[in-house]
């Protein structure tokens, strides 16, 4: 309570019918019963937070060892030993192979956007539709791609998730590329395209180098979202529980084994689950982090 | 005199391939941009066809029937397989009802505790806390859900069945709580904490708008800090403020992993808040592996149809009012 103290202005110039002393009671009281409710509502989401982070480290560092990170999956989960080995793999070959798909796809999307469409009713109709598409369900882009791939291949495989979180990432990397362009002055394109550059060229050489920082970090935080992904894997990537560094042919990630491993009744299995959840949650945080380095570091720039 | 010819050929042709480098870059972008509404579309006409078998077996019984037997219960007897989703969207809606309750006061204490309240040195912690809890993947909070926060919940549901078990209305919505604690109110919460994120990031870009001026000219009227708020961030951002709740529903319904593991994967439509139950999504991701039969994954489509109609519905209502606030605000700004 006592923070609330100095943010109001009680000088010593203020008269007092000024000062806060002077409100009516019921006044005062609803000031300070709302302001207590918003921190009171910021602790509510700090403890969560906390938690999470509690019990995902607590429980998943007395799994964690080496072998826990590179041996294969057990095929019964009451197995105890084994690891998720294959797991981590399968999360950086789809996850990378996601991100090789969305990010030039995105980037180029965004510079129709930004540099040609501008506000064309066709650009604004994209770029309505990319906020649109970031609210579809992951679990959709899991049965788009099962329909319109794995049904037309015929088997499940890793390249099958990677077209699926490229699908999950490729609006949120248009719509952060495209604020990022839009931070580029206009003065540098002019200036290049008076040297007599062509328009391709002025996008390639100047806009998109001013705004690389802002771009990698938007598109380092899609790829820490998509990492996290489990639902479209589990619809079309399949299972193995030996390592599977091909794109094609069943594959496994992180995400879906919590999930598998989450459900069973046994110690060692859940055991596995929180193990990989810190594992994920690592790889996430981690991406994330560079993330927003890159993002700071990319505002200090602009200033 | 051949030699110029040649010349003038030379940057003809060169200016030509500048002019193809140009069109064929807009081509490759615009391709790149309108990717995304091919994407939409073919989600919609592909799931659409895939889901069609299903919507004709069952008919309207998809949307107005309560059960779903996916397998002929005896090989080939006279009982049919049957698919009737409503406990499903029931479960979806009850879900992010929950979910929105929890969420929404939360989020937008947050969005003005950053905006109107917070310290300058607080602000940069806090946004970071608000990033790594939209940071963690949904199948962790779904873990943590089922192994840790269901049943230590079970007591306090419990403690809330035995207070108002007897009251009217109130009994039959705090029911007897399901002893795993997997239930519509355990995923809600769980759902709660993964759409304050979004919630909060809306609400304060939208409270971000509200001129200076008008809260000076609060404060001037010798308004305390919550009556500025309440009459002079509020009014001008009430657009905005639904449509970010229209978007946390949208992902509220759309959340599939947390809510599989979380909700005890039940048929039926109670009103119990601490019964079991199931979602569109969650319905998909337990049964995938096991349809039963080519009409069962026809079944799972056709449910992940109507979640695809109902979150598009949503979402671009959503953007829709969130843009027409945000012009109207800054038109008032300037």
């Amino acid at each position: 309570m006592t923070t609330f103290a100095p943010s109001a202005p009680a000088r010593e110039s203020v008269p007092d019918s000024l000062r806060r002393a002077s409100l009516s009671r019921r006044r005062r009281l609803t000031d300070v019963v709302a302001r207590s409710l918003i921190w009171l509502s910021l602790a509510v989401a700090v403890v969560p937070l906390g938690l999470v982070t509690y019990y995902v480290i607590a429980k998943g560092v007395h799994v964690m060892s080496w072998e826990f990170l590179t041996e294969r999956i057990p095929r019964q989960a009451q197995t105890a030993g084994g690891g998720i080995g294959p797991a981590i793999i399968g999360t950086v070959v789809v996850t990378s192979v996601a991100a090789l798909i969305a990010i030039p796809l995105g980037v180029l999307g965004a510079i129709y956007l930004n540099e040609y469409g501008r506000q064309s009713p066709l650009a604004r109709t994209i770029r309505t539709m990319a906020d649109v598409m970031t609210g579809v369900p992951s679990i959709m882009m899991g049965l788009f791609i099962f329909i319109a791939f794995v049904l037309l291949v015929g088997e499940k495989s890793g390249f099958a998730g990677s077209l699926a979180l490229a699908c999950l990432m490729l609006p949120v990397v248009i719509r952060t590329s495209e604020e990022m362009l839009r931070l580029v002055p206009d003065e540098l394109r002019q200036a290049s395209l008076a040297l007599g550059a062509r328009k391709w060229k002025t996008i390639v050489s100047v806009v998109l180098p001013a705004a690389i920082s802002g771009i990698t970090s938007g598109a380092l935080l899609a790829i820490a979202r998509a990492a996290g992904e489990t639902a479209p894997i589990l619809l079309v990537v399949g299972l193995v529980y030996r390592a599977n560094w091909s794109l094609f042919g069943e594959n496994t990630a992180l995400p879906v084994q919590i999930y598998r491993n989450a459900q069973e009744p046994f110690e060692t299995a859940v055991d596995r689950a929180w193990g990989a959840a810190l594992t994920l949650v690592a790889i996430v945080l981690f991406t994330t982090l560079i993330g927003r380095f890159l993002a700071n570091r990319f505002a200090i720039k602009e200033r | 005199m051949t030699q110029t010819v040649n010349n003038n050929r030379n940057s003809l042709g060169r200016r030509g391939r500048g002019v193809v480098g140009d069109r064929t870059f807009l081509i490759v972008s615009l391709i790149a941009g309108v990717l995304v509404l091919a994407i939409l579309a073919l989600i919609l006409l592909t799931t659409l066809r895939e889901a069609w078998p299903a919507f004709r077996y069952s008919g309207t019984d998809f949307v107005t029937s309560a059960t779903w037997v996916p397998n002929d219960p005896d090989g080939d007897g006279p009982a049919k397989a049957q698919f009737g989703a409503l406990a499903f969207i029931y479960g979806t809606v009850i879900v992010s009802i929950i979910a929105l309750l929890f969420a929404v006061p939360i989020s937008i204490g947050i969005a003005l505790f950053l905006t109107e309240l917070a310290p300058l040195r607080l602000r940069t912690p806090v946004v970071t806390v608000i990033d790594l809890l939209a940071a963690i993947p949904s199948v962790v909070f779904g873990l943590w859900g089922i192994i840790v926060v269901g049943p230590r919940l079970v007591p306090i549901y419990d403690w809330f069945h035995d207070v108002l078990g007897d009251v009217p209305v109130l009994g039959s919505v705090f029911g007897k709580p399901i002893a795993s604690g997997r239930s519509f109110m355990t995923a809600g919460l769980i759902v709660a904490i993964m759409i304050v994120p979004i919630i909060t990031s809306i609400t304060r870009e939208i409270f971000n708008t509200v001129p200076t001026e008008d809260k000076q000219a609060a404060f001037a009227l010798g308004a305390t800090r919550w009556e500025m708020i309440k009459g002079a961030v509020f009014p001008h951002s009430f657009g905005g403020m639904v449509g970010a709740v229209m978007l946390g529903m949208g992902r509220a319904m759309g959340e599939t992993i947390a809510v599989a593991l979380t909700m005890g994967a039940a048929v039926q439509i109670v009103p119990n808040v601490f019964a079991s139950g199931n979602t569109l999504p969650a319905v998909i991701a337990q049964n995938w592996g096991d349809p039963g039969s080519e009409l069962g994954r026809s079944a799972l489509i056709a449910c992940g149809v109507v979640l695809f109609g109902i979150t598009i519905l949503v979402n671009y209502g959503a953007r829709i009012i969130v843009r027409r606030a945000e012009v109207r605000m800054k038109g008032a700004a300037v």
